[in-house]
């Protein structure tokens, strides 16, 4: 890494278009793109704009639960607003989240490459995921599915009567997105890695993305068969799992979770590689444990595969299979129990400074924390029988989801943001924003552990008196919640409109991402890398790799 | 928690602040793992917090202090493995063996059939009688749910028992329990079933019920009440009862509205085209075979009904006759 070239050295000039990724202007230097960086800010609009989309809806469902009965829509409006808040979330915006936003733009330069290993692969992936989120905006626009974003049979093929079939579609062909850019970035991790950069100086975020990788690659196809599945059983009255038919609607459960809970994976493995990142760069110190952490990755990666049972410990499993599946899911506290000492223990004797990307990082670590912990409740068997489909549930899954995957997500936008943008933001809004983000999550979802565990069974319209107090503290944490990410959004603006440039490394990191030039130049580097030293090798990183500029 | 012994039995049986009241003998069981499980969690949050607050505020950035390189320690990585393996094994130990002893059910358990529909519950006792909405119970007699539904998945949920399971159609699925408190206990759906599309119809989150936890006596006394009209009640408004208590205005209107079902109003003795394309006028038989059979003679227009069969006895069903040739 010491040989990156940080500064224009040498006389030759340089084509302004060379210099600047984000240079050419023009519709279709955007839409015929091969750079992976504009493919990843275009996943990156695109995404934002879904979690947007996914947001209001989420605020409605908030807003409608404030008072028992009807309070803005109706039973069957409620129904469609959930659904299609998870189907946003999940498929649209959580899923490609890290992996295909920030991944595409930093994953080749932690690399030290110029791009990743099948660009025109690359962008067809953006195109078959836009392919996809247009069908789900069709059902979406038809009045919206509400079959919950899980589409439990018999439900989804004999009853509901709104528009499934292109739902599902629209999730099965994003399946194929998917799979495509875990197929790019598991070959360019393997065979487009700079000189001198082995697998032990290998950054933990390109670790988890590898690890995100695999599941991708094998666990999507079995999630677009079964909805393919779903489709003909809709269409054509199949009866794979229709009883009448002689088929059996608890397999069509066996066969979504065994890609939906390895998902659960690809949605939270990014967010701590994110967070690794995060905590390295702040605490200005290598992290503790590096092949740990690293192998933990690949460890919920493989767990992710053997736990799918327990969705179904009510569902009507024999007693041994629970037993088995119970056992398999305490395995998953494990790796990432790893994951949560290891980040406490590289603070130790740190140089810790509290930027905003770092504030996220350690509201990563604690939200994270309770959503892990929670899981151990819904691990035990005796007690999920309880907890299962309730608010518990839903406070639990948030907890992971938002308060790990989407605050790392976010955490990574602002560290980043400076490099990719070319432009620094307001500090103080941002913390403004994690103030709001942070306190009003909590409020939101806090309660909803209470309410779960004293009964309240979740995708319910209305509810008992008794639980009204605590759905009202919840939605005016919702509230908090929402105006964090309006402060957010503004700030953000008000940064691409008159932000200040941003300085080559505004965080003194010693990793490749930040020793290239901002704005990033068109291949990445103006000079092919060479790697001498790990990416957290702080002591090893001369005081000119680490200044700002 | 630590009160629940002092106020054994004393009604009503008072709750905690995260669990409902406990009216069974399994579900104390569960809450002193969920509250074993809780502290623990407590205490891990509080310490890997506190830790890292500790951190961020004693190795905060100074000028000319620099981070001290990392070095690795394969001793407490190992630790930091094995102790929560550890740990996760006992867990995973006390919580199947607790789960595993309440999903017995016990030799002389009385058998009651439950079955869900969309939006509601019915339960049919072991001496052949059967009524919606209200499971009867009697304390201290172990029970064995036998359950079933009759279109989508719904899920059997009384949080007073800690207890709940799917009801499968095409399927067979129970759960056994103890009740051990007098009192009543909320039942829920826990699993999603969708929503009648006008407003009012129900949905998932009206397929509620209670359980009625009573003396053997009371419990007797009930099962001879549900079997026979009330004194001093005609059949017809026995009749009428019925349809309220059943749910059948879910679907069947008495005031001509359209429903999932065909309306009520004047439904006796009109003329209706079947899915065949056959004429039948509604009589006695036809209104008997449709309760008995719903699915035999179809009226067109209604193919996606898919009402579930009414187990009644010939005295309710003839009393629904009575009612039905009322609204006009």
């Amino acid at each position: 890494m010491a040989t990156v070239a940080t500064h224009q050295t040498g006389g030759h000039a340089h084509d302004p278009n060379e210099l600047d990724y984000l240079a050419a202007k023009g519709f279709k230097s955007w839409a015929l793109t091969l750079d992976h960086k504009r493919i990843g800010i275009m996943y990156l609009v695109a995404v934002l704009m879904s979690f947007a989309l996914g947001g209001v809806l989420a605020l409605l469902v908030r807003l409608e639960l404030f008072t028992t009965g009807h309070t803005i829509m109706s039973a069957a409006q409620y129904n469609k607003v959930f659904t299609m808040h998870g189907v946003v979330m999940v498929f649209l915006f959580i899923i490609p989240s890290i992996p295909a936003a920030m991944g595409n733009i930093f994953l080749p330069i932690m690399l030290g490459t110029k791009d990743v290993a099948f660009p025109k692969l690359n962008l067809a992936s953006f195109y078959i995921y836009c392919f996809g989120a247009c069908f789900g905006l069709y059902a979406l626009l038809h009045g919206g599915v509400d079959t919950g974003w899980t589409f439990y049979t018999p439900y989804s093929s004999k009853f509901s009567e709104t528009p499934v079939i292109p739902m599902i579609f629209a999730a099965f062909v994003m399946g194929f997105s998917s799979i495509l850019t875990g197929v790019n970035f598991i070959a360019t991790v393997h065979k487009m890695r700079a000189p001198g950069l082995n697998w032990r100086r290998l950054p933990l975020f390109v670790w988890s993305m590898y690890a995100t990788s695999i599941i991708q690659v094998l666990a999507t196809p079995v999630l677009a068969i079964t909805l393919f599945l779903l489709i003909f059983e809709r269409a054509f009255g199949l009866g794979i799992f229709d009883p009448s038919m002689g088929g059996d609607p608890v397999l069509f459960q066996h066969f979504f979770w065994f890609y939906s809970h390895p998902a659960v994976y690809i949605m939270i493995v990014p967010g701590m590689g994110v967070v690794s990142e995060l905590i390295c760069t702040f605490s200005r110190r290598a992290p503790f444990g590096y092949m740990f952490i690293a192998m933990s990755s690949l460890g919920l990666a493989l767990l992710g595969f053997l736990v799918w049972g327990h969705h179904l410990f009510v569902a009507g499993m024999s007693e041994y299979a629970t037993m088995v599946f119970s056992g398999l899911t305490f395995l998953v506290g494990i790796p990432s129990g790893v994951k949560v000492f290891n980040w406490v223990t590289t603070l130790y004797k740190g140089s810790i400074s509290l930027e905003s990307p770092m504030l996220y990082g350690l509201g990563f670590i604690f939200l994270f924390t309770i959503g892990g912990l929670t899981g151990l409740f819904l691990a035990m068997l005796a007690v999920d029988v309880h907890l299962h489909d309730t608010y518990f549930v839903v406070a639990h899954f948030h907890y992971v989801m938002v308060g790990g995957t989407v605050i790392a997500f976010i955490g990574g936008l602002h560290y980043w943001w400076p490099k990719f943008t070319g432009k620094m933001y307001n500090e103080r809004m941002a913390q403004v924003a994690f103030g709001l983000v942070f306190v009003g999550f909590n409020v939101t979802f806090l309660t909803q552990f209470v309410l779960g565990s004293r009964g309240m069974p979740r995708r319910y319209y209305d509810y008992l008196p008794e639980f009204q107090s605590l759905h009202q503290v919840s939605t005016m944490g919702s509230w908090l919640l929402g105006a964090g990410f309006l402060v957010m959004l503004v700030m953000f603006i008000q940064s691409l409109t008159s932000g200040k440039k941003a300085p080559r490394n505004p965080w003194g990191s010693a990793a490749l991402e930040w020793q290239t030039p901002t704005p990033i130049p068109f291949h990445n580097f103006l000079e092919q890398p060479v790697i001498t030293r790990g990416p957290y090798d702080y002591h090893l990183a001369t005081e000119e790799e680490l200044a700002h500029d | 928690m630590f009160l629940q012994p002092l106020i054994d039995a004393v009604e009503p049986v008072s709750s905690t602040v995260q669990m409902p009241a406990a009216m069974s003998e399994g579900a104390e069981s569960i809450d002193w793992l969920f509250y074993g499980i809780y502290w623990f969690s407590v205490v891990f949050i509080v310490g890997i917090t506190g830790a890292m607050l500790y951190f961020v505020w004693k190795y905060r950035r100074r000028p000319g202090v620099s981070a001290a390189p990392t070095k690795d320690h394969t001793g407490l990585e190992l630790f930091w493995t094995i102790l929560p393996l550890g740990m996760c094994v006992v867990m995973f130990h006390v919580s199947y063996k607790t789960y595993i002893t309440n999903a017995i059910a016990a030799e002389n358990s009385m058998e009651i059939r439950v079955r869900g529909q969309r939006w509601s519950w019915s339960f049919q006792y072991p001496n052949g009688e059967s009524e919606p909405t209200q499971l009867w119970l009697p304390i201290g007699k172990p029970i064995r749910l036998i359950m079933s539904s009759s279109d989508v998945l719904h899920s059997f949920y009384v949080p007073a028992f800690r207890l709940k399971k799917d009801t499968v159609p095409g399927m067979y699925s129970q759960i056994a329990f103890t009740p051990n408190k007098l009192g009543d206990a909320q039942i829920y759906c826990a699993e999603y079933c969708g929503a009648g599309a006008a407003e009012g119809s129900g949905g998932h989150y009206s397929m509620l019920g209670q359980v009625k936890i009573v003396t053997a006596e009371e419990f007797e006394k009930h099962m001879k009440e549900i079997s026979k009209m009330p004194d001093g009640m005609t059949p017809d408004k026995w009749g009428q009862e019925l349809y309220v208590k059943n749910n059948c205005a879910t679907c069947h209107s008495v005031d001509g509205s359209a429903g999932t079902g065909p309306t009520f109003k004047g439904v006796y003795g009109r003329k209706e085209t079947l899915t065949t394309g056959q004429q039948v006028e509604v009589d006695d038989n036809y209104i008997r075979e449709s309760i008995l059979r719903p699915q035999a003679k179809i009226v067109k227009g209604f193919e996606t009904g898919n009402m579930p069969p009414f187990v009644f006895t010939d005295e309710k069903i003839e009393a629904l006759i009575a009612y039905l040739k009322t609204v006009k």
